[in-house]
């Protein structure tokens, strides 16, 4: 591989791509936050207690960011696969860790954006606590779960992007694998809610597993990509 | 081997089937060369195996000077493979779509910006969303992206399908303009009256085998 397709120089060019897109098509900010916005409405509906909402508002965070993981990860690979920039991108002899890191990215600036959005929702509708440790713990968690679930998310749209059924198969597949992120993360925010009576220190054993998974995922990403968007 | 296409009883096997049957072929830089033949006889195959995508699993074959039984990955970089998708990101403008591909090899602004000009895609034409061009303008913006990315092999899939007279001689006066610069270019094409005007030389492709 030259250094003219060095990873950086890839990754770099594909983050900024696909944010562009993202901010030209605005399918995101127009859909998918109006839907997790949604889906923390429903279930403050569904529960319809305060005491279980503000208990349970980590979990229900983190379910909402799955599910619209789920949405960012499919248009991300739409619109590569829709007039075959991706296999230009293969055939053209891309650095396909490059490809790999910079979808992620891309993907990963979207997520904290939603999350963001989601955590302000939860201390509104659901009115929960949060102080200088916990927001310290929150923070953290939210970057490494982030991590974890933009390499998983990338790693499993570029296996599912050229098969038939695709829409159905990436969430059968990729749910069961961010399992641990959705216990880790969840956990982890419980603490920094100090929920159910949980101390903000009990939560960064999670965010160490979060980081492990992270890491592992991402370095897999890396290593294997190449793979799974070749012939 | 100093061709930029020497091919040598090559074998490519697809879905178990020999989509290509010890084809020969040598192509010297410059050549506009046209694959002719029926469907299914192995034109796309052979142009796939050129672009180092497909494995040569008996014979010779070396592209560029890169011997592809050894190596298919660094070959990529230096080719530009144009099938029936344009393979363009329909959200993005000509021009960035362009620059995409510039920042790949480290082209600058300028020399996207003379790409452009010479395509007759710049000016407000440029600022488009590629969703909102014609086909001819779109098959434009993709052989502006192979240019900027200094493709030294253009291997072309049926690049006048879909598109108008007009369009089709603009893509005409491309090609041909590359090839004067130094470009080597495959065309697999049905089109056979248009593409023999513009080629230097034909062979047909039949049953995965390629007669002069």
């Amino acid at each position: 591989m030259s250094a003219q397709h060095s990873l950086s120089r890839v990754a770099r060019a594909v983050a900024a791509k696909d944010l562009r897109i993202e901010l030209r098509s605005r399918v995101v900010i127009n859909q998918v936050f109006p839907f997790a916005g949604l889906v923390m409405v429903m279930f403050a509906f569904a529960l319809d207690n305060d005491d279980v909402l503000t208990r349970v508002a980590g979990g229900l965070v983190w379910l909402a960011t799955l599910f619209s993981l789920i949405i960012i990860i499919q248009r991300s690979f739409a619109v590569d696969t829709a007039d075959g920039a991706l296999e230009a991108q293969r055939v053209a002899g891309l650095d396909p860790a490059g490809i790999f890191v910079g979808k992620a990215l891309a993907v990963m600036v979207q997520l904290v954006t939603l999350e963001i959005m989601l955590f302000v929702a939860a201390v509104v509708l659901y009115r929960v606590q949060l102080n200088a440790d916990g927001t310290v713990l929150l923070v953290t968690c939210v970057l490494s779960a982030t991590a974890g679930l933009s390499f998983v998310g990338t790693l499993y749209g570029g296996l599912t992007a050229g098969s038939r059924g695709r829409e159905t198969l990436l969430p059968l597949l990729m749910l069961p694998v961010v399992a641990p992120v959705l216990i880790g993360a969840t956990r982890a925010t419980e603490s920094a809610f100090t929920s159910g009576g949980a101390a903000v220190s009990d939560g960064w054993p999670w965010v160490g597993v979060l980081v492990v998974f992270a890491a592992v995922f991402g370095l897999g990403g890396i290593l294997s990509f190449g793979s799974l968007i070749e012939e | 081997m100093s061709s930029v296409v020497d091919f040598r009883d090559a074998v490519v096997v697809f879905n178990g089937f020999p989509a290509l049957a010890e084809a020969s072929i040598e192509v010297e830089r410059g050549e506009i060369v046209l694959l002719q033949g029926p469907n299914g006889a192995g034109k796309t195959t052979l142009l796939r195996a050129c672009a180092g995508l497909l494995p040569i699993v008996r014979g010779e074959a070396s592209v560029l000077g890169v011997d592809l039984c050894v190596d298919r990955q660094s070959v990529r970089q230096r080719v530009g493979l144009l099938g029936h998708a344009n393979g363009l990101f329909a959200d993005l403008t000509i021009s960035e779509n362009v620059l995409f591909w510039a920042q790949m090899v480290g082209a600058s602004e300028g020399e996207v910006a003379s790409t452009l000009h010479r395509f007759g895609i710049d000016g407000r034409l440029a600022e488009q969303k590629v969703m909102h061009l014609s086909a001819g303008q779109k098959r434009r913006c993709a052989l502006a992206c192979l240019v900027v990315r200094r493709a030294e092999l253009w291997l072309l899939d049926e690049p006048h399908a879909g598109l108008d007279a007009a369009a089709r001689d603009e893509i005409d006066a491309i090609i041909r303009e590359a090839s004067s610069a130094g470009a080597t270019v495959l065309i697999a094409s049905h089109e056979l009256e248009r593409s023999r005007g513009l080629a230097t030389r034909s062979v047909s492709v039949i049953a995965g085998r390629v007669v002069s």
